[in-house]
């Protein structure tokens, strides 16, 4: 699968570079083939890309530059933060620009009193926490990419995290953004006020993927840190089990901050790696986290332990402290990298089902590895359904990174066929684009581009990712009726 | 004439929208009719009155699986009977959907699931648990082409393709009429427990709400009520207390509740008599909190105000207003004028300086039409709003011009 790029590039990139160098300090325009070499792909390494020009702006008014210019010159643009992104989102467009916004790297405003920071999209996601917590504050999701990934990146990715169960996506966090469109304007939604005041942009900014405009400053609530944190490690002796016992937890009215679950390959994959002493005999582990006032935590871990006995599990352990807990966290937060020790690639999903599809999923992704040959590692937050299976291949092996991908693609579609979708988190990308229909009718597909050429009609923000087909916007917007012809239909009348 | 038309299922409604947009007739998208009086009224427009689409006959439950925590639901299901459902269940809609009837209608009226989604209003507890499009997981409509399309779907965490049931919600219905709605729902707290402070002024409040706001204790409501609005309360123990009221929300399991209110009351204490309510008369007062029930019924113009909680002392000082309650620790604030004067709006929107959305809410007609009903926006942002307007119903035949301006065919 190939980046496609929408039409042909015919503009001079020379001038174009040229034109940037008036508007940006030279350093920050990037035309040099090794020091462009390492915006080539993000974290989804499968594609990779040569932008034709990278540059780092500096000010809003330099992104509004930039973005006019490549209106100008008819040149695709892709927005980037730190490139952690797992879909092909930030892969670069051939003969594109590539637009990074790690210069964008400040705190703007900490406000405590209506408890929220200001932050440009450079920000790393912890970099907020950071700034906060000796105050007892921090920002709730937490995506594991989190000391790494841009603030900006998680608006444009509706990212997520462990604690999402509870806390909610970055749109359940987040109440403004200053957006630059494709023709240079400053757009301001939102701010530090709860109630949108007109169409609720925010909700399809965030999620856009970069391809409605540039994000140039985020609000972001913060909230107290929670009292107490503690931990459960429960066993169990099949997947089965411990999924029960995760419907049987939320059915019963509680909903624990986090519920993360591995399977037997990635718990032995994390003790060969960093060793967190998980259970040797279970067939997968449920981390439980529960956190809040004391008392409630107290209380909920008890209840949480009730249910997991009866559930079957074959071991229950609750944190006594803070090293214990973490150490629970810490097979789970190595699980990619563990699963990176033991095959030189991996290609993780990220489908989404309903809970209660869990066992026969996960069975049945357990025979579609039998059938390919190749070993997946199951790694999933558990609590909202949102699978991870990692799977495991070479790609000096000819055919098996093929091999990984067709595989991914018939779980994903196993996925959506339980009624899940195709991504939890991690964005369409290029991922995922081809696989849309598998979700959307075309009219879906349609009515979403409409979205698209409300705000960028000339298609030159971030082309060919997540949709898969193209429309013109003057095509999409055409109404082809037939005027006159349909007498009204018989309704029923008051 | 007016005709009106009562489609019974999504593909009637699809054939009446084609033809409607074929023949560029205006429609006005109708639940129960409760919310009519919310935003601007329907622009005539040299079209022709628009033609009344009544939803209620697209109604029911699609499923609920309370275990998965998900309820999908047709829009002209009335919203008492989807709280009903999910009380027997011990859930609910956790961002506190208004009875709009109270302030709108002069008595209880609910209306339907798909005008509260379609107004988008959240109550107290917007502070903890999100706004209503927060809980909209997924949606089935139809656009102004008589398209049907979906998005989302029935699980929470989901990035695939833009989240339109989101911009949707609190659309007023000028983008789509949704035809089925999946929404998330919670447990229910199993207590509910309310801190009172008794006898602040507004800024003192304020004070007192954010260092609840602030602390680890989870607070789920955060309001502030004048004397004379607290008189009006059936709870006795504010009814009675013949003083300003600032009210702490807590809710969850018992023993977290009781720890909670122990450690808040410490907290607070310095800033006046403590008093405490209990379940039944929490969720007693959080309802006259939540529909600004509290506010005189005969007071002809109400507002309400969401700005960033520290403007919200402000705003009530210089608005003038004859009445008024203060929610979201100040981040929302309704205002009541015994009548309307020139000027109101104005007054109300000069003092918000950090930003934020003053809505019209009740007036006499005349005035909801001079007046700005919606906050005024940018031009940059009406554009757009106008482009995304058009790329959902073309030949803006929707609710024209409920959401001012911006929706008005050819806005954009
Ligand atoms: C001495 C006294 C003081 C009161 N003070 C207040 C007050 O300050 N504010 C207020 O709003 N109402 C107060 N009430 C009224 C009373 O608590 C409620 O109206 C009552 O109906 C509780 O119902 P609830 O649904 O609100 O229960 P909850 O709020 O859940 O519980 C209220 C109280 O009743 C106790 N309780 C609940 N169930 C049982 C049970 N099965 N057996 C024993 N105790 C139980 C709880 O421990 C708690 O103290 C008081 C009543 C009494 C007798
Ligand atoms: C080890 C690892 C663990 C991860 N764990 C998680 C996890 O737990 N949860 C989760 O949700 N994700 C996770 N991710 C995925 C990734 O970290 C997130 O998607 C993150 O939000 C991407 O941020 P970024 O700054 O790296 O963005 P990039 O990868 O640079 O870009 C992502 C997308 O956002 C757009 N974009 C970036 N900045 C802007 C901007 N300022 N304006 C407009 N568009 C912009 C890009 O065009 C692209 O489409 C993980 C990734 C890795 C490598």
């Amino acid at each position: 699968m190939n980046v496609i790029a929408p039409e042909p590039i015919t503009a001079d990139l020379s001038a174009l570079a040229a034109r940037f160098r008036q508007v940006l300090p030279p350093e920050c325009v990037v035309t040099d083939t090794i020091a462009r070499k390492p915006f080539e792909t993000d974290a989804q390494t499968m594609h990779r890309q040569m932008p034709g020009i990278v540059v780092l702006p500096e000010t809003v008014a330099q992104v509004s530059e930039v973005l006019r210019l490549c209106r100008e010159f008819g040149v695709p643009v892709v927005p980037r933060g730190a490139g952690t992104g797992l879909s092909g989102g930030a892969t670069p467009v051939p003969g594109g620009v590539l637009l990074a916004m790690t210069k964008f790297n400040r705190i703007l405003d900490v406000d405590y009193a209506n408890r929220v920071v200001v932050a440009q999209p450079g920000v790393t996601n912890l970099g907020i926490t950071r700034a906060v917590e000796d105050d007892g504050f921090y920002y709730a999701p937490d995506p594991s990419s989190q000391i790494a990934c841009t603030i900006g990146g998680n608006v444009a990715q509706n990212s997520g995290g462990v604690h999402c169960l509870k806390y909610g996506l970055t749109v359940n966090n987040i109440l403004g953004v200053e957006l630059v469109t494709m023709d240079g304007e400053v757009l301001r939604v939102g701010g530090k006020h709860l109630d949108p005041e007109g169409y609720d942009l925010l909700s399809i900014i965030t999620g856009s993927e970069g391809l409605l405009g540039v994000i140039t400053e985020v609000t972001v609530r913060i909230l107290p840190k929670p009292e107490t944190v503690r931990a459960l490690l429960v066993s169990f002796d099949s997947i089965e089990a411990g999924g029960a016992c995760v419907a049987d937890v939320i059915a019963s009215g509680i909903i624990p901050a986090g519920m993360e679950m591995m399977d037997r390959i990635t718990i032995d994959a994390v003790e060969e790696y960093c060793a967190p002493g998980y259970p040797a005999d279970a067939a997968a582990i449920l981390i439980c986290e529960l956190d809040g006032p004391a008392a409630e935590v107290d209380y909920l871990i008890e209840r949480v332990t009730a249910i997991a006995t009866r559930n079957g599990a074959i071991g229950v352990r609750a944190s006594q402290s803070e090293e214990e807990r973490l150490l629970f966290w810490l097979g789970r937060k190595s699980a990619f990298p563990a699963a990176a020790k033991m095959k030189p690639d991996y290609y993780v999903l990220d489908g989404t089902i309903p809970r209660n599809k869990l066992a026969p999923v996960l069975a049945r992704i357990g025979e579609l590895s039998r059938a390919s040959g190749l070993t997946i590692a199951n790694v999933f937050h558990v609590g909202d359904g949102n699978l991870h299976p990692l799977i495991l291949y070479d790609a000096n092996v000819p055919g098996e990174m093929e091999a990984a991908e067709h595989l991914g693609h018939d779980i994903l579609r196993l996925c959506v066929s339980v009624g899940g979708v195709l991504t939890g988190e991690h964005g369409v990308g290029t991922e995922k684009r081809d696989l849309m229909p598998e979700m959307f009718t075309d009219l879906d597909m349609q009515q979403q581009q409409r979205l698209k050429c409300a705000f960028d009609p000339g298609q030159h923000l971030n082309p060919g990712k997540v949709f898969p087909t193209l429309h013109r916007c003057a095509e999409l917007g055409a109404m082809h009726v037939h005027k006159g012809k349909t007498a009204f239909p018989e309704l029923p009348r008051f | 004439m007016t005709s009106a038309y009562k489609p019974t299922d999504e593909k009637e409604l699809a054939e009446l929208i084609s033809w409607a947009s074929a023949e560029a007739r205006p429609l006005e998208l109708v639940g129960s009719g409760t919310k009519r009086g919310l935003g601007c009224p329907v622009k005539i427009n040299g079209r022709g009155i628009p033609a009344k689409v009544d939803l209620s006959g697209i109604a029911g439950v699609v499923f609920y699986e309370p275990e998965e925590l998900v309820i999908s639901v047709r829009p002209g299901t009335p919203l008492e009977q989807v709280n009903q459902m999910l009380a027997e269940r011990n859930q609910m809609l956790a961002f506190e959907p208004l009875d709009w009837g109270w302030l709108l209608c002069g008595e209880s009226k609910y209306g339907t699931i798909g005008g509260a989604i379609s107004v988008g209003s959240s109550g107290p507890r917007r502070v903890k648990a999100g706004a209503a499009r927060d809980f909209v997981l997924g949606a089935h409509a139809v656009n102004g082409r008589g398209e049907c399309f979906k998005s989302g779907g029935r699980v929470v965490k989901n990035v695939t393709g833009y989240d339109l049931h989101k911009l949707m919600t609190g659309a007023y219905g000028t983008l789509g009429a949704f035809t089925e709605i999946t929404l998330k729902v919670l447990p229910a707290p199993e207590k509910t427990y309310t801190l009172l402070i008794h006898g602040l002024k507004p800024e003192r409040a304020v004070e007192a709400l954010t260092a609840a706001a602030n602390s680890p204790f989870e607070v789920s409501g955060l309001a502030h009520i004048p004397a004379p609005e607290a008189a009006r309360s059936q709870v006795p123990y504010v009814g009675r207390a013949d003083r300003a009221i600032t009210a702490i929300r807590v809710e969850g399991h018992g023993v977290s509740v009781t720890h909670r209110m122990e450690e808040l009351k410490k907290l607070v204490a310095p800033f006046g008599p403590l008093e405490e309510l209990h379940s039944m008369n929490s969720r007693r007062f959080w309802s006259e909190v939540r529909d600004a029930w509290l506010l005189p019924p005969d007071h002809q113009v109400v507002w309400r105000v969401s700005v960033p909680p520290t403007n919200g002392a402000a705003i009530i000082a210089a608005s003038g207003a004859d009445s008024w309650l203060m929610d979201w620790a100040g981040g929302l604030i309704w205002l009541g004028y015994e009548s309307a004067a020139a000027g109101q709006g104005a007054r109300i929107r000069a003092a918000m300086t950090e930003g934020g959305h003053a809505l019209l809410v009740r007036a006499p007609d005349a005035v909801r039409r001079e007046e700005a009903v919606f906050q005024p926006q940018a031009e940059g942002l009406a554009k757009l709003s106008a482009r995304v307007k058009a790329g959902f119903d073309p030949s803006g035949i929707f609710n024209p011009g409920r959401m001012g301006a911006v929706s008005l065919p050819g806005a954009a």
